[in-house]
C-alpha cells in the first residue's frame, strides 16, 4: 500500500493502463489495470473473482477492441457460458467472432502422478496457441490454485509459475490472475510473490444476514489509486464497483430554481423554491407530512414536463396515489404520461448494495430531473448508520452528477431529536426542512421551518402546515400559538414572509 | 515428430495379453525429454516386453495436441491403455513412482 505514496516517481506517469470498462473500477484504479502486466485478483470463494476476470475480457473485446483469452482451470466452457449469460454476456457469440478464446484446462488429481522434474511448457504451448488464435491482448487465468492441488507445491512448480508470469509479461498481454484468499497471506499459495504490479482484494461478507461485497486495491505499483474499501455489486449487468465519489465535488452549481410544489413553501424560500440539482432533506415525526411534501414536489416537477423518480420505501404506489389524492395531489396522470415513476420497495427485500444498484439502474434508464427517496431512515433497518450514510452518499453523488434535484425524507424518532433522524446525511444536504408536531389542547398541529438552506435567502419563521383537500398551505403561527389564535387567521394566507 | 516404437511384433502370443498404449508428451527433445524417454523404455522392456507401444508427441511441432490430453506439464507420460487413463508428470527419473503410477506396482 506504500506504492501510491510516490507521487514524484517517474513511473507514476509511465504506467500504461488497460481500461476495464467495469463501472466504477476504472475510477478506483485511476484508469484501469496495468497494461501488459499481471494483476492479481484475490478473495474467498464466491467473492466474484471469476466474474471480474471474465468481464475484464468481455468488455476488453467489446469496448476496447482487445480480444481475450480466458483460461479456466475449474469451470467448463459450457458452465461459463451458462453462468455469464445471466449478465447478458454471450460468450459463444464472442468465441465465434474470434474476440474471445476460452480454454478449459482440466486437471484431475486422481490421474496425475509426479515422477521427476518437469516444466509447464505444455501450458505455455496451449497459451501461445490460444493467444495466437484470437490475437489476445488480455488473458485471464482462473484460477491457478488448481495447479497446486494437482501438483505438489515444490520449488519446481514455483519456479515454473514465475517463468510463466515472465513469459506473459514478455508477450505484452494484460493478465488477470485469480487467487483464493489465504488465512494469513493474500492468497493461499502466495501468488502475490509473482504478481507485484497490482493486487485487488475482493471480499464477500454477511453482516446481520445481509450480503455485502467490498473491494480494495491492495497495491498498484507506479500508480495512485483509491485507498478505501469500496462496495461492489454483482448485478444483472455484471460487476459494478461503487467509488465513494465518482463525480467528486465538481458537479455544476446552478442558480436555477425549482418549485417545491407548495406555493407557501416557495415563498419561504425567497419565493422561488429549491435550487435545481440541490439536495433537500425533510425530517419529521410520523404523520407530520413528510411524504405529502415529497409528493407535492414530485407532482410539481412533472407539471413542468420533467421526469421524476419517486422511491417509496414505506407505501405501495397505489397507497401513495390514493393518499395524496386526499390532499389534492394527483399523481396518476403523471404516471400515465411517463413523467413519474413510483418505485415502491421494502428496504428489507435486498441488501444495501442491491438497493443502490436498483436505484442506479432506474436512474440511468429514466434520467429523471428530480428524485424523491421516502424515507431514507427505513434503510436503517438493513444497515448500520455508517453504511446507510455511505449508500446515500453514493446515491447523492451520482444524482448530483446528473444535475437531478433530490428530496429525501427522514423519520424523526418519537423523542423528537432531529439530530438523530437524518441518517447522517444532513451535512450533505443543501436545504433542510424540519417538521415538528405539537399538541395544542386536543388538536395536533404540525409546524414547519427551514432549518437551513444554503446559498439563498430563506425565512426563519416557524409556520403551521395545513393539509386539506385543496392542498398544502403554511400559515403564520402567533406567538401564543394557541389553537384559537390559529383559527382566527384568515384562511388561505400566503402573504410574503418578511 | 510422432515416432512410434512397436515392440509387439512376433512375440509369443499368449492369450488375453493386455496391450499397453503409452504416449509421451514433450516440448522439444530437451535433456529431460530424453531422460523420460529412456526411462520409460527401460521400464517397459522390463515389465511389459512385447506388449507396449510408446508414441512420442512433440508439442512444439503439434501444439494442437496439448488440449486433447489436457497436457500442461512436460514431459507427461499418458497411459491411454489399459484404462483408466493415468498421467505421470516429470522426467520419470523416480522409477518407483512411475511404476506405482502405471499400476505396475501396488500403491502402498
Amino acid at each position: 500500500m506504500n506504492e501510491m505514496h510516490e507521487p514524484h516517481d517517474d513511473r507514476a506517469v509511465m504506467v500504461a493502463k488497460a481500461p476495464t470498462g467495469i463501472a466504477g473500477l476504472d475510477e478506483i484504479t485511476h484508469g484501469g489495470l496495468p497494461a501488459g502486466r499481471p494483476t492479481l485478483v484475490c478473495g474467498g470463494p464466491g467473492c466474484g473473482k471469476t466474474i471480474l476476470a471474465m468481464e475484464f475480457l468481455v468488455r476488453g473485446a467489446l469496448e476496447f477492441d482487445e480480444p481475450g483469452l480466458f483460461v479456466s482451470f475449474e469451470e467448463s466452457i459450457e458452465d461459463l457460458h451458462h453462468n455469464f449469460r445471466s449478465f447478458g454476456f454471450d460468450l459463444k457469440a464472442l468465441i465465434e467472432q474470434k474476440k474471445l478464446y476460452v480454454s478449459h484446462v482440466k486437471l484431475s488429481r486422481a490421474e496425475i502422478v509426479e515422477a521427476g522434474e518437469f516444466t509447464l511448457d505444455g501450458l505455455f504451448v496451449r497459451l501461445e496457441q490460444a493467444i495466437h488464435q484470437v490475437g489476445a491482448k488480455r488473458v485471464a487465468l482462473d484460477t491457478m490454485e488448481t495447479l497446486f492441488s494437482c501438483l505438489s507445491s515444490s520449488e519446481n512448480l514455483r519456479s515454473e509459475i514465475a517463468r510463466l508470469f515472465q513469459w506473459l509479461k514478455d508477450k505484452g498481454v494484460t493478465v488477470v490472475i485469480t487467487g483464493e484468499r489465504g488465512a494469513s497471506e493474500l492468497t493461499r499459495h502466495g501468488f502475490e510473490e509473482y504478481v507485484s504490479d497490482c493486487v485487488l482484494l475482493l471480499d464477500h461478507r454477511i453482516t446481520e444476514q445481509v450480503s455485502k461485497r467490498r473491494m480494495r486495491v491492495v497495491k498498484y505499483r507506479g500508480s495512485a489509486h483509491g485507498m478505501d474499501e469500496y462496495p461492489f455489486l454483482i448485478g444483472d449487468t455484471g460487476f459494478a464497483a461503487l467509488p465513494i465519489s465518482s463525480v467528486h465535488l465538481d458537479h455544476g452549481v446552478g442558480t436555477d430554481r425549482v418549485g417545491t410544489g407548495v406555493p407557501d413553501l416557495d415563498a419561504m424560500m425567497g419565493g422561488k423554491g429549491f435550487f435545481r440539482g440541490s439536495t433537500v432533506l425533510i425530517s419529521g415525526g410520523a404523520g407530520a407530512g413528510k411524504s405529502t411534501l415529497a409528493a407535492a414536489f414530485a407532482a410539481a416537477t412533472c407539471e413542468k414536463g420533467e421526469k421524476c423518480l419517486h422511491l417509496a420505501f414505506e407505501e405501495s404506489a397505489g397507497q401513495l396515489i390514493r393518499n395524496m389524492r386526499s390532499v389534492g395531489i394527483e399523481l396518476q396522470p403523471w404516471i400515465d404520461q411517463g413523467l413519474l415513476s413510483i418505485q415502491a420497495r421494502r428496504p428489507t427485500l435486498f441488501g444495501i448494495e442491491e438497493h443502490l444498484m436498483a436505484i442506479f439502474r432506474e436512474v440511468r434508464r429514466m434520467r429523471p430531473k428530480a428524485v424523491v427517496i421516502d424515507p431514507i431512515t427505513n434503510f436503517l433497518s438493513i444497515g448500520a448508520p455508517w453504511e446507510v450514510k455511505s449508500l446515500l452518499t453514493r446515491v447523492l453523488d451520482q444524482l448530483r452528477g446528473m444535475g437531478a434535484t433530490v428530496l429525501l425524507t427522514s423519520l424523526t424518532p418519537g423523542d423528537g431529536t432531529i439530530e438523530n433522524s437524518e441518517a447522517g446525511v444532513s451535512s450533505m444536504t443543501d436545504t433542510w426542512i424540519a417538521l415538528n408536531q405539537k399538541m395544542n389542547g386536543n388538536l395536533r398541529q404540525c409546524y414547519l421551518y427551514v432549518l437551513k438552506s444554503r446559498g439563498m435567502e430563506h425565512s426563519r419563521e416557524v409556520r403551521e402546515l395545513k393539509m386539506s383537500a385543496s392542498g398544502l398551505s403554511l400559515r403564520p403561527v402567533s406567538a401564543a400559538g394557541s389553537e384559537d389564535n390559529q383559527r382566527r387567521e384568515p384562511s388561505g394566507s400566503s402573504e410574503g414572509i418578511r | 515428430m510422432t515416432h512410434k516404437i512397436q515392440t509387439t511384433a512376433d512375440r509369443g502370443n499368449e492369450a488375453a495379453i493386455e496391450a499397453w498404449s503409452l504416449r509421451l508428451y514433450v516440448a522439444g527433445m530437451t535433456p529431460a525429454a530424453h531422460r523420460a524417454f529412456e526411462s520409460i523404455k527401460k521400464i517397459c522392456e522390463e515389465h511389459l516386453a512385447g506388449r507396449y507401444s510408446i508414441e512420442v508427441v512433440d508439442l512444439l511441432k503439434n501444439p494442437q495436441l496439448a488440449e486433447g490430453d489436457q497436457i500442461i506439464a512436460v514431459p507427461t507420460l499418458v497411459r491411454q491403455l489399459p484404462p483408466p487413463v493415468r498421467k505421470i508428470i516429470g522426467d520419470l527419473s523416480a522409477t518407483e513412482k512411475v511404476l506405482v503410477g502405471l499400476d505396475l506396482k501396488p500403491r502402498k
